[in-house]
């Protein structure tokens, strides 16, 4: 991956651009906020693109041409049949007002819950990769196996926190939301106990 | 012969448990594998069967030193996703309790350091120092942690013309004494001996770590949320990232280059607190005094948000989706500590064991983890404990057999 100093600086329109040039037909959905800041009213942008899962990592490469990309965080949603993961990419440090925040989101099916590792391409990704591993049960492919690194060691198999199905924590209600059925079931079974 | 050296994990008082598990031969650091993870108190999970308003207090206290930086990134992220737009004098309001929390922060930080290289009067004076902005904080807030001041479009408390004084008083203090802390710290041979060239963090390896905050500026990367993306009242002052090349010396990356970029950016602290209080803009501090208003507004939302905000420790990111419900469908927070744990490997590679405290203690995250410590000889299966106490003596004593 490419970076360093004195180059470039891309505005964010450009930036899209070159996402919808290069990967136009699996881009699903992209668009670009910015955000109006202090009592002088500057601003900064923000882009948000959907893309499909099987260009992904073509994406986060190509983020890697511009410049070498800070990577953040990634946050999951259990969305049914699918899990929608986003991940929190900055370009452009150094200067103010021109960091670019760039944020990544696809869907992984529940039927092959498999992504592919960044970790060949941003060693800093790694924590994160095990992180969703753990509490989505998604397959990052290329990721060495290696023992919980949030979850106790003796966690128990198959369950993930953030699932939202019968591999979750909590079963659903109607509207899809956590209703703690198991905690309420489990303090009526204490009291018939005592 | 090489030995297995786990250090940790476990002090339940402090908020970072963690393993580490050295691969030592003699005195020398060969490898470094990390185990952290023992506190995971599922605070996410917790949040997303919450509102957002109750989600503040949460975001308080994952950390016990940052309780304004998680707030402040988490109603950041709420308010991006809501387009509720904080009045002026609350944003400022924000910014000096940010910086308050800072300057506390890095002499906590201070403080730690020179204990871990057996200094334990700098430690007791940099602590009696820390004390002033605490109370300064607790004349605020009512609180010297755990401000319970961020409030979803604005602060909850503003402050009055008797507290700008304090709060004056405080700054001409900090600036008083400073001369005296970097001169402790930045020109005694002792601690440049322990410091210089010892756990270096190449730029490169940082880059590609993803390091953020003072760690990643020791290392010689421009990098600031407060520069790179102002938010609040940053947006309307120069704040400039602060690296080892602003103190007039050729950027390390070791320990030292750490202590040169905390104490800088405690001078820059102060000035930013000064600029707020000169422009502090008149009017509201919160864009929706009622609570129920508010919360149903939140309730009827959809949307995404991320706010981001220069922690002391560095960026600190937290993720918002909001899905027209009471709890946020999605709550993802991410402390800058995250990002700066993998770079203890390349810093603890080729290091002494002595050396560890100071190291871990470099990038400042919760080092108390360091509890205990079993060496095991591989070749009679003998185990030896060493506490925090024993490392603590063996890192005091090469300072003594170091120093002329």
């Amino acid at each position: 991956m490419e970076g360093g100093k004195g180059m470039e600086i891309m505005k964010p329109e450009k930036i899209l651009k070159l996402f919808k040039e290069k990967l136009g037909n699996s881009i699903i959905e992209s668009n670009i906020t910015s955000k109006l800041e202090g009592a002088k009213k500057n601003s900064y942008s923000s882009i948000w693109i959907t893309i499909k899962l099987e260009h992904f990592k073509e994406a986060v490469k190509l983020l890697g041409t511009i410049q070498f990309p800070h990577f953040a965080i990634i946050s999951g949603d259990d969305i049914g049949d699918e899990i929608e993961l986003t991940y929190y990419f900055s370009l452009y440090y150094g200067e103010r007002f021109k960091e670019i925040s760039i944020n990544l989101t696809t869907f992984v099916p529940k039927k092959d819950l498999k992504v592919p590792t960044l970790t060949d391409l941003i060693p800093g990704a790694q924590t994160a990769e095990r992180e969703i591993r753990e509490m989505f049960g998604i397959t990052v492919e290329g990721l060495p196996e290696s023992p919980n690194l949030f979850l106790p060691v003796n966690f128990a198999k198959d369950i993930y926190p953030f699932r939202r199905d019968e591999k979750g924590i909590y079963p659903l209600s109607e509207n899809g939301n956590y209703v703690g059925e198991n905690i309420v079931k489990r303090k009526e079974e204490v009291r018939k106990v005592e | 012969m090489t030995y297995s050296v786990p250090i940790g994990p476990v002090h339940p008082s402090l908020k970072e448990p963690m393993t580490f598990n050295f691969k030592i031969y003699g005195e020398h650091i060969e490898d470094v594998y990390l185990a952290p993870g023992d506190n995971h108190r599922g605070i996410e999970f917790m949040g997303m069967q919450r509102n957002p308003v109750q989600i503040i207090y949460l975001a308080e206290r994952i950390c016990g030193i940052c309780s304004a930086s998680h707030p402040f990134a988490f109603c950041k992220a709420v308010e991006n996703a809501s387009d509720i737009e904080v009045p002026e004098r609350g944003q400022y309001i924000r910014v000096i309790i940010a910086e308050l929390e800072r300057i506390h922060s890095h002499i906590l930080w201070a403080g730690v350091a020179a204990h871990e290289l057996g200094f334990d009067s700098v430690l007791y004076l940099s602590w009696k120092a820390r004390e002033v902005v605490l109370d300064t904080l607790e004349v605020l807030t009512g609180n010297r942690i755990n401000y319970g001041m961020f409030m979803i479009g604005g602060v909850r408390r503003d402050i009055l013309p008797e507290q700008v004084k304090v709060v004056r008083k405080t700054i001409d203090y900090y600036r008083e004494i400073y001369g005296k802390i970097e001169d402790i710290f930045l020109n005694d041979p002792t601690i440049a001996l322990r410091t210089k060239n010892v756990g270096i963090l190449t730029e490169e390896d940082a880059l590609r770590i993803c390091a953020v905050g003072p760690t990643a500026r020791a290392s010689g990367i421009r990098k600031d949320v407060r520069q790179d993306q102002p938010y609040s009242a940053y947006a309307d002052m120069d704040v400039k990232a602060i690296t080892p090349e602003d103190f007039g010396k050729k950027t390390v990356g070791d320990v030292y280059d750490r202590i040169v970029v905390r104490l800088l950016e405690l001078v820059q602290s102060l000035e930013i607190i000064e600029h707020c209080l000169d422009n502090l803009p008149e009017g509201e501090i919160v864009a929706e005094k009622k609570l129920v208003k508010l919360l149903n507004q939140l309730k009827r939302t959809k949307g995404r948000g991320v706010g981001r905000h220069e922690a002391p420790r560095g960026e600190c990111i937290h993720s918002v989706k909001l899905e027209e419900a009471e709890a946020p469908k999605v709550w993802k927070a991410r402390a800058p500590t995250y990002n700066n744990l993998m770079t203890w490997v390349p810093m603890l590679k080729g290091q002494q064991i002595a050396d560890i405290p100071i190291v871990i203690a470099s990038i400042d995250p919760c080092i108390a983890c360091m509890d205990r410590v079993t060496i095991i000889n591989k070749s009679n299966g003998k185990k030896s404990i060493l506490t925090k106490q024993d490392l603590h003596k063996l890192s005091v004593e090469k300072t003594r057999r170091i120093t002329p």
